[in-house]
């Protein structure tokens, strides 16, 4: 018998060696929910195409992902309380923790060895080996007098490998420090206002602002300063109106910063509040088509881009931040229920979930550039978050 | 009336005793859901009626109805709840939470179709 040229064994070796494991880098990543279905399609923006889909991911109605700061793994966090890790290059579910009977977001902390998961049920905080998903520490949010819990929401990492949350039913802020993992210590601050919906962190990582649902304004922390204590911001934006019913609650996102101005959805009224952040003082208002639930800035700050809650979320509207002048506005079909700008901000990912479609558009010239099936998508993630604090 | 019937609900929301909540809201529901308002819906509206439940409602209630900001709303979650106080809550809202009325959206008999959904199954 002859032997085999080597070369034709190398040629053969390269055939068989796993299609995804082929040397790729992660920063153009990112990953799709398909909420009902329970499962993820992995996706790069280099070309934007879809890469694949991981299965088996349980209910993932409002499902939000961090990542691992090799952009290889995300962490998603399920509404019924499953935590999954995914790889992203091999397109697999690593590992599943189910941590909790109902959940609502998480975050992955400063060193990206702990990632934690805020609970409705039972209401608090949950703290895993990011490596292993080995359980860490529970921090159950008990309040009051009787020993009620509440459901947390807003949890977002800090420097010094803090977590940060908000809880609902108490409207307390509580800061919770890893710097050791073995000693969790927990600062409580109560009366921040009530029902807290959701929370921002600036991107430097110092200040912290709450969402209150059940009042009008916001509840201010500076992490440079916890011992000062919450302040209230723009605590009468809405005084002496009847607020409108929310059919979505809102959304807060590290984005709704754009240079010094901080750009939120108001609850319970067709508008964008706009916020200078030197003064902490409302210098303007933007009308809009509904009750916004995402208002995001193009990383570059000069746009903002806002969507909106049923039953007028299949519009999008677009505003410069400098004019707050509408640049654009269009419809890009039935239930808006995502965006997420690309690392640089030329393009935007739009997941339209009852036409079953994500696309993609331009964010100079509003062109649609591509368009991915998808089953009912809803958060659309990247991995250029693993690199930014509180996302 | 529609002022009638939201002074009622926020005494039903207020209520603690289920037996007074269940008197309350029967009056609520006498006058929220005529009796003539009993044709289903068709086969179309019905299914635009089940995404709406599963995708809108789940927004807060979670897609399976097993609660979020919400609270769970599987028909175990549901004992003691007759189907017209389901009703008048998604019509009407329960003031003071965060359930907002879908009044504008759903007609009566909508409403009714939904709760009785609620009640039997999951959609």
């Amino acid at each position: 018998m002859k032997p085999i040229p080597y070369r034709l064994l190398l040629i053969a070796a390269a055939l068989f060696l796993p299609a995804a494991a082929a040397e790729r880098g992660t920063g153009d990543l990112g990953i799709v929910v398909e909420r009902a279905a329970g499962t993820l399609q992995v996706i790069e923006t280099s070309t934007n195409s879809a890469l694949g889909r991981i299965e088996g991911l349980g209910d993932l109605s409002h499902a939000s992902a961090v990542f691992s700061r090799d952009g290889r793994y995300a962490f998603v966090f399920g509404r019924d309380g499953g935590l999954s890790k995914v790889d992203l290059l091999e397109t697999r579910l690593v590992k599943r923790a189910q941590q909790a009977g109902n959940s609502i977001g998480g975050a992955i902390s400063q060193d990206g060895r702990l990632v934690a998961v805020a609970n409705y049920e039972p209401g608090g905080v949950r703290i895993f080996d990011s490596e292993t998903l080995e359980p860490v520490g529970d921090i159950p949010a008990r309040y009051g007098t009787e020993g009620k819990t509440s459901k947390v929401v807003g949890l977002v990492d800090a420097p010094g490998n803090r977590f940060v949350f908000s809880l609902w039913d108490a409207g307390e802020i509580w800061i919770a420090d890893l710097s050791d993992r073995s000693r969790i210590q927990v600062s409580k601050l109560a009366n921040v206002g009530a029902n807290p919906y959701d929370a921002l962190i600036t991107s430097d990582g110092r200040y912290y602002i709450a969402g209150l649902f059940g009042e009008d304004g916001l509840a201010l922390l500076d992490l440079w300063h916890p011992e000062a204590g919450v302040r209230r911001i723009l605590p009468d934006y809405g005084r002496g109106e009847e607020k409108l019913p929310v059919y979505k609650m809102p959304h807060l996102e590290g984005w709704a910063v754009a240079g010094r101005r901080a750009f939120v959805p108001a609850v319970g009224r067709n508008e964008v509040l706009v916020i200078d952040m030197e003064g902490w003082r409302e210098v303007g208002r933007i009308p809009v088509k509904g009750q916004p639930v995402f208002v995001m800035a193009r990383p570059d700050a000069r746009q903002v881009w806002v969507s909106f809650a049923f039953p007028n979320n299949q519009h999008i509207q677009v505003f410069d931040t400098e004019t707050l002048a509408q640049v654009h506005a269009f419809e890009p079909g039935p239930a808006v229920l995502h965006m997420e700008f690309e690392p640089r901000g030329e393009e935007i990912w739009v997941s339209v979930r009852d036409a079953d479609r994500v696309d993609v558009y331009d964010t100079a010239s509003f062109e649609r550039k591509a368009s991915l099936p998808a089953n009912k998508p809803s958060g659309i993630f990247l991995t250029a978050r693993g690199h930014r604090i509180g996302l | 009336m529609i002022a009638v019937v939201r002074l009622l609900a926020r005494l039903a929301a207020l209520m603690a005793s289920g037996l007074a909540i269940l008197s309350v809201v029967s009056l609520v529901a006498l006058a929220a859901v005529p009796a003539h308002a009993s044709a289903e819906p068709s086969d179309q509206r019905q299914a635009e009626l089940r995404n709406l439940l599963i995708q809108d409602c789940g927004s807060c209630h979670g897609l399976t109805l097993a609660g979020g900001l919400g609270p769970p709303l599987r028909p175990q979650d549901l004992t003691g709840k007759p189907p017209e106080y389901l009703a008048a809550t998604i019509l009407y809202g329960r003031p003071g939470t965060a359930m907002p009325p879908w009044r504008p959206f759903l007609s009566d008999s909508e409403a009714a179709w939904l709760a009785s959904l609620l009640k039997q199954s999951r959609p």
